[in-house]
């Protein structure tokens, strides 16, 4: 097996982690091992997140990010990394490339479902509404409480129809 | 004075202690906790004091403002053990402030991990109405806080891991059974399969005491509110049946009978006890309450004395400070009145 790594010398470290049982796996030489800062300290990556992110994050990183800085708090994404902590909303916008894998692992989805804020669009609250509405539906129906249902079937048909004509 | 929420059992109730609901929120304009300084992290909760206070809805006049920096160790330790606050949020006091309701089932922390930590406690199983609660002070601050918010990452969060709803559902569950066979161990295996997590109470990094662990979900990202709630219930309800089954067949076991009587007796005549004894025994007990083995005490008695009977909680309620044996003889004394 070759370091995934370097690419170039053989590994010698296996690295493995189950998170929410989405299995990730590295092979690393030792020369990357030591770099990485994977020596003996395996047994609690999963339980200490800073190190997991950063041992997710601090590979593969393309070039310009250790140059790169938030424009609104200054953290660069070796900070972040570093710490497992990202410093404001605005980091999110600037480093979202570089975080969306880890994003991926720890919840296995990269798309949020659910209440949207006041910052939200319009569109997404309505949508939200629905969302909420359908899942009442469901339970109403579950309880055959059909005067409910049906106030509910009327409320998202206004919803959807006025969603559309904003369109 | 007011009664507490934990002083009740509720749905579930003896398996199920409690229900939380918490929600990780920020002001879109401030960099979040780990950025900031004192000064900064106070204007900041001098903002969420004056939204509640100016939201003109029921939630104006419930709450009580502490500022964080201003009370005693043993304080800020007795809001850990009745889970009102994080471990996290005693250390560096110094502008985190915390608002909390009378009856202690709302408390929000401001400058945790998070600029605000909005969370609501019930008895029982009962996340359906806590989750409403909690939406309901979100929604009403939101209109002048400004939470940040990403179109595809929903609430922003300090920690990428509450990305997304920033909701921690969680369940407090008493499972001396489980405990008993070996069983939570093989459980914890197969839910963290599903996106649960299962641990011992105080959360992150501790172990499980007297049976008694918390179960929340993991995954806060791409899953709606209502379906993360939906799925937890769902499993706490499968756990629920198996401590069931569990319990029937521990009772037939005649020894484990004469232990629940034996630690009654031992609540009920000890003059010295232990805080790791006491919980320990009101594990016991609370199990022969559940199994209807002990009539003359009631779930809510027990759950009160399991929060209360906590160092620091039982020091609070003393003006003077008490040396461990002291504090020791003031809880078999406590305890004693309390189940006579």
């Amino acid at each position: 097996m070759i370091c995934n790594v370097c690419k170039k010398n053989e590994a010698t470290t296996h690295y493995k982690s189950v998170v929410n049982g989405q299995v990730t796996e590295l092979w690393l030489c030792p020369h990357c091992a030591n770099k990485a800062g994977y020596n003996n300290v395996f047994s609690d990556m999963a339980t200490d997140f800073s190190s997991f992110l950063g041992s997710f994050l601090g590979n593969g990183l393309p070039s310009r990010t250790s140059a790169t800085r938030c424009s609104k708090c200054g953290s660069s994404f070796a900070d972040i990394a570093r710490s497992g902590k990202v410093g404001c909303a605005e980091c999110y916008k600037e480093f979202y490339d570089e975080l969306l894998p880890s994003i991926q692992k720890m919840h296995g989805n990269i798309e949020h479902m659910g209440k949207v804020a006041s910052l939200g669009s319009p569109q997404d609250k309505v949508k939200s509404q629905i969302n909420k509405y359908h899942s009442q539906l469901a339970q109403a129906v579950a309880k055959q409480d059909y005067e409910t249902a049906a106030k509910l079937r009327d409320k998202i048909k206004a919803l959807e129809e006025g969603h559309i004509n904003e369109k | 004075m007011k009664s507490k929420w934990y002083e009740k059992s509720g749905e579930q109730g003896d398996v199920i202690i409690s229900t939380r609901i918490r929600l990780a929120r920020n002001l879109a304009e401030y960099p979040f906790p780990c950025k900031l300084d004192v000064a900064k992290r106070k204007e900041i909760a001098q903002k969420v004091k004056l939204a509640v206070e100016n939201s003109n809805s029921y939630i104006a006049h419930e709450f009580d403002y502490i500022d964080m920096g201003k009370i005693s160790d043993i304080q800020a330790s007795s809001l850990v053990e009745r889970h009102l606050i994080s471990p996290n949020f005693t250390i560096d006091r110094q502008g985190k402030a915390l608002l909390l309701t009378k009856d202690e089932s709302i408390s929000i922390m401001i400058n945790e991990e998070d600029h605000l930590r909005i969370q609501v406690m019930t008895e029982g199983l009962n996340l359906q109405q806590a989750y409403d609660t909690a939406d309901q002070i979100d929604t009403l601050l939101d209109n002048t806080l400004h939470f940040a918010f990403d179109k595809k990452l929903g609430y922003l969060t300090q920690c990428p891991t509450n990305l997304g709803t920033g909701m921690r559902a969680s369940a407090m569950l008493h499972l001396p059974a489980l405990q008993g066979i070996k069983a939570v161990e093989r459980l914890e295996d197969n839910l963290s399969k599903i996106g649960l997590t299962l641990r011992g109470t105080f959360g992150e990094g501790t172990q499980a005491r007297a049976g008694l662990y918390q179960l929340s979900n993991q995954v806060t990202l791409g899953l709606s509110e209502q379906t993360a709630i939906d799925n937890l219930k769902n499993v706490a309800m499968q756990i629920v049946s198996q401590e069931h089954s569990a319990r029937q067949s521990l009772l037939e076991n005649v020894e484990a009978d004469d232990y629940i009587s034996r630690s009654l007796g031992t609540l009920k005549y000890a003059k010295i006890l232990s805080s790791d004894e006491c919980i320990n025994l009101l594990s016991a007990v609370r199990l022969g309450v559940a199994q209807g083995l002990i009539k003359d005490i009631s779930l809510d008695t027990i759950n009160g004395l399991m929060v209360d009977m906590q160092p620091s909680t039982l020091m609070e309620s003393q003006s003077e400070e008490l040396s461990p044996q002291q504090r020791d003889i003031l809880r078999g004394k406590t305890v004693k009145e309390k189940l006579q």
